[in-house]
């Protein structure tokens, strides 16, 4: 089976919710929608206090290149455009909407009869896909419409879709590829065509067999859509890993997956994609998996943007008392959140709840030279040596050694038997290091 | 056999000799043709000052401030903070130059979010540097403005002038070791700390907030941060203080330590430093455990 060559590990999967069916969480009575939900510029909102505003109506442009349109995901009365803490503690600016029933705005087709006729022309797709505010639904949330249209003097030979999962816990992709498989395959087609690449390959890792036959079932006989089972391995759903899992090509240091000819989506976005294509339905919604040990009803929800985290785990079973965090995404690269008041937004893929012993931090001890940390690192870097170069502040050797390579996967840092905070380290090195280049530039 | 030896002896003492003259002869001319010439004041001026290299006074350590002292031949705009006046009369008699009286200052942390005053929200265990943490998150008390207390500028001092005060979680600047030299402000992710006028008996006036959330928000993380009333801007005759972005700041240059604005701040925020203890208003506050 393939897997990429080079470093990895093998957290323990803890994937409890794998077998629980997607359940449509119902409307809290306030929701809070941020305008900054995807990477790049925020979005400018449309409307005003007051404005009475129905399901999928659009609220806030994304102007800038890399920056993506925000709809309403429900219908009822804006209550005010404010500031609101976000999963780390900063204010941003959101709009905050008193819900009512549903009223969906016009054009929307909110049945579930499959729509398979994908013969749009290429712009068409990338303007519905803008239009509807699709961003990568991975996690990293780049806005779609941007990586579907392949830069001149580039070709793109494959459409590779994520459907690895890599993080433990997760299962939200998992359910969507048993669940919505259908829909999914319309949108990766959607997408070839946006493209104009004649092969696409979907990538699973093999603890999702039923995954994997679900998909070359539905699939048939088409041959420009291939299935490829991939060992599992931590971190094979970054975009380079699965690119050199699946066709054996490496992404050069600093450079974009089109230099290979790839284009990489995640199976969520192909969902959203047909969504936007086919039904006209922007991205409101998305599946969040809340999950834990300790809570009594792990599930995967299909969740409204904008509701408070806090609504998804009560109805997850309420929260446990001997929480000690809850992680936005998974327990590698999510992020511990400040406050459970917090809103789900387009990049939240999942809900982790860690108790008290789970979330502490081992002691930190010294480096014992075990070069662990090099063996791990999926992009060939000398973890320790950075982790060292960005405390001294050193930031040309920092640079000289690569540091901007680092796609802060946390490999290194869950490998380490002396706790050391590479990571960490790393993250400060990478943002100063980051600094000096673009001042360098300018 | 002796002989022998004594001729080997006697041929590798002149060949060496005579090669090592050589050398001596050629290293000499070398040397006499690319001699630099410097100015020998620059080591006068360098003798004067500290030698901690701090950077305080913007350029890259002591010899430097000499060179462009001797270089410019003034000492405008020149500065050494840990020397202070003293060393700039010194250099000034040295270069027959003449020397600025400038006004000692000092570092202020212009926060007062203490444990009590700032109840932590949530823990933080990540790497234990400000800069990072501020990347992270709002800190534990929830004031995005407000001291992190990881100690970023304890470590940047090189004077021993600050500590980090374990019960209040915040740094305590020392007023007899802290020169002034900025490095501090530097390393502060927020810019919390500020260079102000070290005043008469180092007592000194300010608002210790820098929080420019509305009134509510800033006062919902933290006790005693500036709410923007405006009541301090309306008491001060001297109009040191202005109010900008729901946040009063006072300019030391106006200021004349009349200490009317203090009691008028509904929060407290408003600390007033080494005066003597007044009758009606408690100085709990205000003085910060000094040590």
């Amino acid at each position: 089976m393939k897997t990429f060559r080079l470093g990895g590990v093998h957290p323990p999967e803890n994937k409890f919710t794998a077998n629980q069916p997607i359940e449509v969480l119902p409307l809290p009575e306030l929701i809070a929608v941020p305008l900054a939900q995807h990477l790049g510029v925020p979005a400018v909102p449309m409307v005003a206090k007051g404005d009475q505003v129905k399901t999928g109506q659009l609220i806030a442009r994304g102007e800038a290149f890399i920056s993506a349109h925000v709809h309403a995901p429900a219908t009822g009365t804006v209550t005010k455009i404010d500031e609101i803490t976000d999963s780390s503690g900063y204010r941003r600016k959101s709009i905050l909407i008193k819900t009512e029933a549903d009223q969906w705005a016009d054009g929307i087709d909110t049945g579930t009869e499959l729509v398979s006729d994908t013969s749009h022309e290429p712009e068409t797709i990338v303007q519905k896909v803008q239009e509807m505010g699709i961003v990568g639904l991975g996690g990293a949330t780049f806005p779609s419409h941007v990586k579907l249209k392949v830069p001149k003097g580039k070709k793109a030979e494959y459409l590779i879709i994520n459907g690895v999962e890599c993080e433990p816990y997760l299962t939200a992709d998992h359910r969507l590829m048993l669940e919505k498989c259908d829909e999914m395959i319309v949108g990766i087609r959607l997408q070839m065509k946006a493209l104009g690449v004649s092969r696409a390959i979907i990538g699973i890792e093999s603890n999702k067999p039923d995954a994997i036959e679900k998909v070359r079932r539905t699939l048939g006989g088409d041959s420009a859509i291939q299935v490829i089972p991939l060992k599992v391995k931590y971190p094979q759903g970054a975009e380079k890993q699965l690119i050199k899992a699946v066709i054996n090509r490496e992404v050069p240091s600093g450079r974009l997956p089109i230099e290979v000819g790839c284009v990489v989506h995640n199976v969520g976005t192909a969902y959203a994609v047909y969504e936007a294509v086919q039904k006209n339905k922007p991205l409101i919604e998305r599946v969040v998996t809340v999950v834990g040990r300790s809570l009594s009803k792990p599930s995967n929800f299909l969740v409204r943007l904008g509701t408070p985290v806090s609504a998804l785990i009560e109805a997850a079973g309420g929260l446990p008392g001997d929480t000690g965090k809850i992680i936005n995404g998974g327990p590698m690269m999510g992020k511990a959140l400040n406050d459970p008041g917090t809103p789900v937004t387009k990049g939240t893929s999942g809900l982790l709840v860690f108790t008290g012993a789970e979330a502490g931090r081992k002691p930190v001890q010294h480096c014992i030279r075990c070069a662990r940390c090099l063996n791990a690192c999926p992009m060939g870097l000398e973890p320790y040596l950075l982790a060292q170069l960005a405390d001294k502040q050193r930031d040309e050797d920092c640079e000289q050694e690569r540091i901007m390579d680092c796609m802060e996967c946390g490999s290194c840092q869950f490998i380490c038997p002396s706790g050391r905070p590479l990571l960490d380290q790393i993250r400060v090195g990478k943002s100063r290091t980051g600094k000096m280049i673009r001042e360098r530039a300018s | 056999m002796s002989e022998l030896f004594n001729q080997i002896t006697i041929v590798s003492v002149v060949s060496l000799g005579a090669i090592g003259s050589l050398a001596a002869l050629v290293l000499y001319f070398v040397a006499q043709r690319f001699k630099v010439i410097e100015d020998p004041r620059i080591d006068a001026v360098a003798e004067i000052l500290p030698g901690a290299n701090c950077g305080g006074c913007g350029l890259a350590g002591c010899r430097a401030l000499a060179e462009a002292i001797v270089r410019n031949q003034s000492l405008d705009g020149m500065s050494c903070p840990p020397g202070g006046d003293g060393v700039m009369q010194e250099i000034a008699a040295l270069l027959g130059l003449e020397a600025s009286a400038s006004e000692p200052m000092i570092a202020v942390l212009r926060c007062h979010g203490t444990r009590e005053h700032a109840p932590p929200k949530v823990r933080y265990e990540g790497l234990m540097t400000c800069s990072f943490a501020h990347s992270l998150f709002a800190g534990e008390g929830g004031c995005p403005f407000g001291c992190l207390g990881c100690g970023d500028c304890v470590r940047a001092c090189q004077f021993d002038a600050m500590y980090m005060d374990t019960e209040t979680g915040l740094p305590v600047i020392l007023d007899d070791a802290c020169v002034a030299c900025g490095a501090c402000v530097k390393a502060c992710p927020r810019s919390i700390i500020e260079m102000r006028r070290k005043g008469k008996k180092d007592r000194r006036i300010f608002v210790s907030c820098i929080n420019r959330e509305k009134g509510g928000v800033a006062r919902k993380n933290c006790a005693v941060a500036c709410i923007g009333c405006g009541k301090c801007v309306k008491e001060c005759k001297f109009d040191a203080i202005t109010l900008e972005n729901n946040l009063a700041y006072i300019d030391y240059g106006k200021c004349t330590l009349c200490r009317k604005c203090a009691p008028v701040c509904p929060t407290n925020a408003i600390h007033e430093l080494n005066f003597p203890p007044k009758k009606d208003r408690s100085m709990a506050v205000a003085q910060p455990s000094e040590a």
